[in-house]
């Protein structure tokens, strides 16, 4: 499952801010560990965010976006007290989903 | 992980339809994501990159802005973002050209969501960073150079 994400979502001027930072390893398998096998890859492939029902963002991740991603993004609309839902899926078809409320 | 695989077995005429899908690379054999774009993330070039997103060869534009460090310390974490004027924005993208793998992320963007984000990259080493995005159907393009003085990709 993976640790909760951090999220913080804040209208400002009918435009809503939405900042993410997930916790996750990243692993590309591209590093060797000390004894010089290779690292299996394992990144999150995707991420949702949606405010209520509405999907706001759809991305995809390869394994080169940094260890514990951080995201940050804007759009039009959202109001103090409604939801933001983030979900992620990783290569393993492990997956998270956290809630955040805009402030 | 396989559900996707068993609700298409119990529909009938299970194995002939999977067989069909896993053809048409619908389903690539041990890739439940069905929906991720592995053509893509997998392109070693920028020019293979480009033609797995369905850009061809996109235009530079002074509308759209990529934004990070001019040299970064840390190659594991470099601070890039994306933002574009240009009308309907429906997907940006962020590349790294010398990154064993040069695509980064993908983001589509659904009406009312701005062309502007920031995320955080690895790098292995100095490289021209691109960022690309889809304006009413066409492709636009802008690069910046990052300096790395410590790879991010290495062990």
């Amino acid at each position: 499952m993976g640790n909760p994400m951090k999220i913080r979502a804040a209208n400002k001027d009918g435009v809503t801010e939405v900042k993410v930072l997930v916790s996750h390893e990243m692993e590309t398998g591209q590093r060797k560990d000390a004894a010089g096998a290779i690292v299996p890859a394992w990144f999150i492939t995707e991420l949702v965010a949606k405010h209520g029902d509405k999907v706001v963002l759809s991305s995809e991740f390869g394994p080169s976006v940094s260890k514990n991603p951080y995201l940050a993004f804007k759009f039009k609309g959202g109001a103090k007290g409604e939801k933001i839902t983030v979900s992620w899926k990783d290569n393993k078809g492990d997956s998270r989903s956290d809630e955040a409320t805009i402030g | 992980m396989n559900n996707q695989r068993r609700t298409v077995l119990k529909s009938g005429s299970g194995a002939a339809l999977l067989g069909m899908l896993a053809a048409a690379g619908i389903i690539t054999p041990g890739m439940a994501l069905a929906d991720w774009n592995k053509a893509a993330f997998d392109a070693k070039s920028m020019a293979d990159t480009l033609k797995a997103l369905g850009a061809g060869s996109p235009a530079d534009s002074k509308d759209v802005q990529v934004t990070g460090p001019d040299i970064a310390e840390n190659g594991a974490v470099v601070p890039v973002g994306v933002a574009s004027s240009l009308p309907n924005i429906s997907m940006v993208a962020i590349l790294i050209e010398k990154n064993p793998n040069a695509l980064a992320a993908t983001f589509v963007l659904p009406e009312g969501t701005e062309a502007n984000v920031q995320t955080r990259v690895k790098m292995g080493q100095t490289s021209n960073i691109y960022a690309l995005v889809k304006s009413d159907g066409k492709f636009f393009m802008a690069t910046k150079e990052i300096k790395v003085t410590l790879g991010g990709c290495g062990g």
